[in-house]
């Protein structure tokens, strides 16, 4: 039998340039082969796939009770994946978003319990900014320590993100537990003055989702338009030319650790400021891990992770529903956002990659 | 099977029709948007033959050889190999071939030896056919004269000696067809000399060789053939040893090149920059310590430092820069201010310019716009409330490439789709156009063409005599010679004595470039008084015995 004139297993090669095409349309193609594995995942748990993808990705949207609910998830996804996309763009991987968001949380609320039988006006500015400072100094610390002992960003994020939900689970166990709360693991609940106002007369979405989006696109316009955002763009593409102009790492460093710390603060203080009024163990269903996904699927621009923000809200909405109406546990958003990734990351590839069915003895052919 | 009919009778054919050529390009025509980087090439090479590709830069010529390697595809025209049409689709395929090449930008992984490296581009057929890699490459070395250590890592290894390795790697593949784009660049004179040995026995094993070099007397002694490409075209083709290095400069540039015999020498006024008493161990595990380095820089005068690749260059010219901040701060003085411990930044506001012996990766960022590169280093100006004047900016970048005429689609090129030389005119341009007090100049017209050469050239001459004092780090001898007002020489992290140009000849300079100057008394004292010494002293050491 004669061979055939291509290949059955195509080799891998690099291609002469980067793909325009591939750079665009990887999102695209990502979630479309994940909603292609999620039909078959459902198929396989005898639901129907088109209904379970309604339930996902439509219902989420069909009522303005949802939609509320939706902007309500969008706005901590937004603001960690916003400061993430900065790290990243600046080749520090901070994957601390989580933990830096739990202690905005706890730090904030500390403050906020201090004005629960108050009105002062200045009561949630203050709670704010204590949420703020803590997300900050939470980032701080891992930044200390890669600038003075060169330890790796990666590890000591993840690490602290466990100290700070032990840290926050001794909170509402200890100090900040409410003393008429028959002992459940809670804060009282806060007070008007300290809970963040709702943006429509029905639903629960509040200030914080509007900060999210002024924020995310206050950080896009300083990204392209100012001198510290091209700074920040050199000193992730190439440290040598950072370097070599004579910007300061460690300044950098700084300041893209904690504008990343301060957002992830302002997310945590913000949900329980905002739609839970109280501290509770449970206050972020993996925020800051999903918000890693949502900057890469953003394609690390602040724009861009407001799209990719929109569609993780819908999906976290979505599960919610599903769990509902299809009785399909949550664990099938982790799921989703897992091969999410995964397809991302592999399409991703292709922007540098190509595959070949040719013979690799092609040079004689023709 | 039809296919596979069709072309073996194609390559019938083309055996039929062809010289018994190794290599022959039959109207190679390749476009990019813009421009015709190569238009209708045809040239050959016979088994054995030096060829000569010559050609300012944006001439074609690495886009030619590109395409020989499989690096770009031709839009038109046919290529045969030993007389049979071939599609070089990629460099595996140019390498099955027996092509090998050596590129202006190196392609070794930093953080894997020399031996890895090397290992890294062997097919399974030809590790097996080598039973111990670094005994080869150490056989190879001595036999060749590289002077190449297989364990060494890649990042501790400059420029020259990184080139070493690429022609090591084509070597240990024993090629038909060695492609070098400008090899001869970062060598010394002595080195040169064994490579044109080496290139001239390979070619009597039956090599064939494409040299690319702008050192034109190079072409006369080695080559066998030339071909010179002006705009993508062939213009001329002629046999070296009957012409002149004029008479192919003017071949390549046209009437223009009217090389002068030398430049007026000046005498510098007021010392703005001195260096006193430097002392410094490297960053690197592998790099050169600077020992007890004094000298003064004076507005009006360019001082060269002459040297060969790796005797402290790099870790001087980061010291100075800035890069490297860890010196005494009286070690370093600009305008009677001690600037050792300031940061890149804070002496490029005091008026201390810098252009990097890197162009890409480091004097510019290589997959941003050329607008964005001036910003790189020029935010004068362009900057107010924090926020980037991007529309002044990019006229200012427009008006630059207009003057230093740098050959790219506009403002909005990519700092990597500009050849070499045209980068490096980009960057001379940018970093005069902040009107420096002095400026920091390493390897300024390395792998630049004759045209651009001059052009370079010119600019230093010209911010020299409007007062600013120039550093010119190079290791092309003449060039030092012709631009330089005083010169010294590095060896081993000492800098020789500094002495006007004019009092002085390429011999001496020859002889403190191998390290003359240092006296014994001088040298032991420094083995006492520092720690245990590095790996590389003694290398370095041993190579210099």
């Amino acid at each position: 039998m004669k061979a055939l004139p291509f290949k059955l297993i195509p080799t891998l090669e690099a291609r002469i340039e980067p793909s325009l095409i591939m750079k665009i349309s990887s999102p695209i193609l990502a979630i479309f082969l994940t909603l292609i594995v999620g039909s078959i995942l459902f198929s396989l748990l005898g639901k129907d796939p088109l209904h379970a993808m309604q339930v996902l990705l439509v219902a989420p949207l069909s009522d303005a009770y949802n939609i509320n609910e939706m902007l309500v998830k969008m706005g901590p996804l937004l603001l960690c994946a916003v400061g993430l996309a900065i790290c990243y763009r600046a080749n520090l991987w901070n994957i601390g978003a989580e933990g830096q968001l739990l202690i905005g949380a706890l730090g904030g609320s500390a403050v906020a319990l201090q004005f629960v039988d108050s009105s002062a006006w200045f009561a949630l500015p203050l709670t704010l900014i204590a949420g703020v400072l803590s997300g900050m100094l939470w980032a701080a610390i891992p930044t200390l320590l890669k600038l003075k002992f060169n330890s790796n960003l990666i590890l000591t994020t993840i690490m602290f993100n466990y100290i700070a939900l032990s840290l926050l689970n001794w909170g509402v166990h200890g100090p900040l537990k409410d003393p008429d709360g028959y002992g459940f693991p809670e804060s009282a609940m806060f007070s008007e003055a300290t809970t963040l106002p709702l943006l429509f007369s029905e639903g629960r979405a509040h200030l914080g989702v509007l900060f999210a989006l002024v924020l995310a696109l206050m950080t896009a316009f300083l990204l392209s338009k100012s001198h510290l955002g091209f700074q920040i763009k050199v000193f992730g593409s190439d440290e040598a030319a950072a370097k070599y102009a004579g910007f300061s790492s460690t300044k950098l460093t700084w300041i893209v650790m904690l504008f990343a710390g301060a957002l992830a603060g302002l997310a945590g203080i913000a949900e329980v400021a905002g739609p839970i009024g109280q501290l509770v163990p449970g206050i972020s269903p993996g925020y800051g891990y999903s918000a890693i996904i949502i900057a890469y699927l953003g394609r690390l621009n602040p724009i861009g992770t407001i799209l990719a923000t929109l569609f993780m809200a819908v999906l976290y909405m979505g599960g919610d529903l599903a769990q509902i109406e299809l009785g399909i546990p949550t664990a099938v958003i982790g799921m989703f956002q897992g091969v999410l990734l995964f397809f991302l990351l592999a399409c991703d590839f292709f922007i540098n990659y190509r595959l070949n069915f040719n013979k690799s003895n092609a040079a004689y052919a023709q | 099977m039809n296919h596979l009919n069709n072309s073996s009778n194609h390559a019938q054919q083309g055996r039929q029709s062809q010289n018994p050529q190794r290599l022959s390009l039959i109207n190679i025509t390749k476009e990019y948007p813009g421009c015709i980087a190569n238009d209708k090439i045809t040239m050959s090479l016979a088994a054995g033959e030096i060829h000569a590709l010559l050609g300012e830069n944006g001439a074609g010529k690495s886009t030619l050889v590109k395409s020989i390697y499989g690096v770009v595809a031709p839009d038109q025209g046919d290529i045969f190999w030993d007389g049979r049409k071939v599609i070089i689709k990629s460099p595996s395929v140019a390498r099955d071939l027996g092509i090998g090449m050596v590129f202006q930008h190196f392609s070794l992984f930093e953080t894997l030896t020399v031996s890895e490296n090397i290992e890294l581009c062997l097919s399974k057929k030809q590790l097996t056919s080598i039973p111990d890699l670094s005994d080869k490459i150490r056989q190879l070395s001595r036999q060749y004269g590289l002077d190449i250590d297989p364990d060494r890592h890649v990042h501790s290894l400059s420029i020259g000696e990184r080139q070493r390795v690429e022609i090591m790697r084509c070597l240990v593949q024993s090629v038909k067809l060695l492609i070098l784009d400008e090899p001869t660049s970062v060598l010394t004179p002595q080195e040169v000399t064994n490579l044109f040995t080496v290139l001239r026995q390979l070619a009597a094993e039956g090599c064939s060789i494409l040299f690319i070099s702008h050192k034109l007397h190079e072409v006369t002694e080695l080559c066998h053939h030339a071909t010179i490409l002006r705009g993508g075209k062939v213009i001329a083709t002629c046999e070296p040893k009957n012409e002149t290095s004029a008479s192919i400069a003017k071949m390549m540039v046209g009437e223009l090149a009217e090389q002068t015999a030398g430049y007026a020498k000046k005498q510098g006024t007021d010392t703005v920059f001195s260096v006193n008493n430097l002392s410094l161990s490297p960053l690197q595990p592998f790099g050169t310590t600077l020992k007890q380095i004094n000298f003064q820089l004076q507005a009006g005068e360019i001082l060269g430092i002459a040297g060969v690749a790796g005797n402290g260059q790099d870790e001087l010219m980061s010291v100075l820069s800035g890069e490297d901040n860890r010196s005494k701060a009286e070690t370093i003085c600009l305008e009677n201010q001690n600037i050792g411990r300031f940061s890149a930044g804070k002496r490029r506001k005091m008026g201390l310019a810098y252009v990097p012996e890197e162009r890409l990766g480091r004097g510019a960022v290589p997959e941003m716009s050329l607008t964005e590169n001036t910003l790189l280093t020029h935010s004068e100006g362009f900057v107010q409330q924090g926020l980037v004047q991007w529309k002044k900016l990019k006229d200012y970048t427009s008006q630059l490439i207009t003057q230093y005429s740098v050959k790219c689609h506009g403002e909005r090129s990519e700092a990597q789709s500009l050849s070499g030389g045209n980068l490096q005119k980009f960057i001379m341009g940018r970093e005069i156009g902040q009107a420096p007090k002095v400026l920091i100049c390493a390897h300024p017209t390395w792998g630049v063409d004759v045209g651009a050469a001059l052009s370079i050239h010119q600019a230093l001459l010209t911010l020299r005599d409007q007062g600013a004092a120039i550093l010119l780090v190079s290791e092309d001898i003449d060039e030092l010679f012709l631009l330089a007002d005083r010169m010294a020489a590095v060896c081993d992290g000492y800098l020789s004595p500094v002495v006007q140009t004019d009092n002085t000849n390429i011999n001496e300079i020859g002889q403190w470039m191998a390290g003359t100057f240092i006296d014994e008394e001088q040298s032991t004292m420094i083995d006492t008084s520092s720690t245990s010494p590095t790996p590389s002293q003694h290398s370095k050491k041993e190579t210099q015995a």
